[in-house]
């Protein structure tokens, strides 16, 4: 076989960050990272922002962080209603971590086009 | 009260041996593996070292007399066997904290480690840690970022770092070496490195290399939508023309630098990490020289000491070995310098080789980066010892990609990405390493391919310097 037909293309992606090399979580697996999420205590926050402006250190806020929140479905629904109110946006949910002032966890949960 | 000179050679002990002195918060505190000559006493040959490494001399002086030296002396408080090791003892002395200039690193290892090493009392000495009081600290700057800034500026969270050394490490022209950074950037890497040894050879200049760089990390940026770095290493002849290259890196627009501490000196790693803090550039710090200052489990200074004084000269982050890899280090021991690295407290555990409690007070932490012979299969396992606060460095295990440099990193990064979501979906990762990258590999050719380049590949070789336990 000659060498060429072994080798493969690795065409460049634009990813968005953390979990930008996985295909989409299925609802199960986002369940996994929220409970995560709750379980380190760190506050649930959902952001988003318009594809053009991804690479922005501030996406809006979706409301408030979601400080002290435990119940996982309140993330989900609010997780979903920010898709419905800005179907075109990311939207990224946050693990906040007071403590340390940085995020423990974040990923897009919804990409916008 | 007044004392008399008397002329002669008294011994150690009967100064420098106190074992009723209980330290202070204030004092510096030592813990040293002694391995005296045959026939001196312990007592004797720890109250050497904490004369020798502190105000004493081989004979009595008249000038002594001229100060109060009890308050200046550094006092052997405590001597204990070494599990395992009929031949050494561990000597704990404490160390006034005036006998040090404030802010300097370079001080406390120039009395500490100084001629007492070369001491012909003692067959080998090493220096196992220090405490480092926190009056002392608050003198010293540290990590001109640390960790939670660096995330910040890099906009990296939720997961460990990744990177790679770029390869061959000499012999590749500014614009050849740009292209290897591109690719990997472009393939998922967040950063990529100078190997050490590049500094401005005559295959390719500093400046013609820092150009070609900063193009490469700029496409790479605009193509993936992600923040990149690349380390570009300012390690130079002087300290003029070191600080020349950190100007010309934040000139071009990038966000991280590098520099050698030990081959380069804490002097000139302590400038540069004021430097960082000043113009707003992140310090990634390598540790050339290290395994000949601490690989010897009988003399030397153990890298937990190396580890502190990094954190205190300042760097953002700091090569740790990879306990999986080519290179030595044992996991416990590892697990130990790296908690000086990170964290705000570490208690005493000697289990982990931590001889004191050690209060950082609120000084940044350091990334630990885990760099050397590692590939795909090793990902959960340096998850699971590394954790997030940490950057994942894969060079051969990046370039060895049968498809090239930018289908390595994205292997790398699938991987990395894999065992993270599996971690906090609960899944214990190094049990289930075979599933968990399988699993990945199946949306991801590249993955699949590394793993089956590197199946067969460890480093399975005894730790030489291991922690003391009894046998």
């Amino acid at each position: 076989m000659p060498f060429q037909s072994t080798v493969g293309d690795y065409q460049t992606v634009a990813t968005l960050e953390t979990f930008g090399f996985l295909p989409p979580f299925t609802q199960d697996e986002i369940y996994d990272q929220i409970a995560y999420i709750i379980a380190q205590g760190w506050s649930p926050l959902i952001e988003h922002v318009h594809p053009s402006r991804s690479m922005a250190t501030y996406w809006s806020y979706w409301k408030l962080p979601f400080f002290g929140e435990k119940d996982l479905g309140v993330i989900v629904s609010e997780l979903e209603a920010c898709h419905r109110a800005y179907p075109d946006h990311h939207v990224r949910l946050v693990g906040y971590d007071a403590y340390t002032q940085s995020q423990g966890s974040c990923f897009v949960v919804f990409e916008g086009r | 009260m007044s004392k008399k000179y008397d002329a002669g050679v008294k011994e150690y002990r009967d100064t420098y041996w106190t074992p009723d002195y209980v330290p202070l918060d204030t004092d510096l505190l030592a813990c040293f593996k002694c391995t005296g000559q045959e026939g001196v006493p312990k007592e004797e040959v720890a109250a050497a070292v904490a004369a020798e490494s502190s105000t004493g001399t081989w004979s009595t002086v008249w000038s002594e007399l001229l100060t109060d030296l009890d308050f200046y002396k550094g006092r052997c408080y405590r001597i204990e066997d070494v599990p395992g090791d009929k031949e050494s003892f561990y000597a704990f002395i404490a160390y006034p904290l005036d006998l040090f200039e404030e802010g300097s690193v370079t001080n406390v290892l120039t009395s500490l480690v100084g001629n007492v090493f070369g001491f012909k009392a003692l067959r080998h000495l090493r220096l196992e840690d220090i405490r480092f009081p926190l009056a002392f600290i608050k003198t010293c700057m540290g990590p001109p970022n640390g960790i939670q800034v660096e995330r910040d500026r890099m906009n990296k969270y939720g997961r460990p770092l990744l990177g790679c050394t770029i390869k061959p490490k000499l012999g590749l022209s500014g614009k050849n070496y740009g292209r290897v950074v591109y690719e990997c950037l472009r393939g998922g890497l967040d950063f990529t490195k100078d190997d050490e040894n590049i500094n401005s050879q005559p295959f390719q200049r500093w400046q013609n290399r820092f150009e070609f760089v900063a193009e490469a990390v700029q496409s790479a940026q605009a193509e993936t939508g992600e923040k990149k770095g690349h380390y570009l290493n300012c390690t130079a002849a002087t300290p003029e023309e070191m600080y020349e290259r950190a100007e010309f890196a934040k000139e071009l627009g990038q966000p991280i630098i590098m520099h050698d501490y030990i081959t380069g000196g804490f002097t000139a790693n302590t400038g540069l990490a004021k430097w960082c803090r000043k113009n707003g550039m992140l310090l990634h710090i390598h540790r050339a020289m290290h395994a000949v200052i601490d690989r010897h489990p009988k003399h030397g200074i153990h890298f937990r000491v190396l580890a502190k004084c990094l954190r205190l000269s300042g760097g953002d982050q700091l090569h740790t070995g990879t306990v999986v890899g080519k290179l030595e280090g044992d996991r416990q021991t590892t697990l130990g310098y790296i908690d000086q690295l990170r964290e705000s407290f570490v208690p005493e555990d000697r289990t982990r080789g931590n001889f004191f409690d050690q209060d950082w007070g609120s000084m940044p932490g350091v990334f630990a980066v885990a760099s050397g012979g590692i590939h795909v299969w090793h990902m959960p396992a340096l998850v699971a010892i590394f954790g997030d606060d940490s950057v994942l460095q894969f060079g051969g295990g990046t370039h060895g990609h049968p498809w090239g440099s930018a289908a390595g990193a994205a292997a790398n990064r699938v991987a990395l990405e894999a065992c993270v979501k599996a971690r906090n979906a609960g899944r214990e990762i190094e049990k289930e390493s075979r599933e968990i990258l399988t699993e990945a590999a199946k949306h991801s050719p590249e993955l699949a391919i590394a793993l089956e380049t590197w199946k067969e590949i460890k480093f399975e070789f005894d730790t030489v310097d291991k922690l003391d336990v009894a046998v």
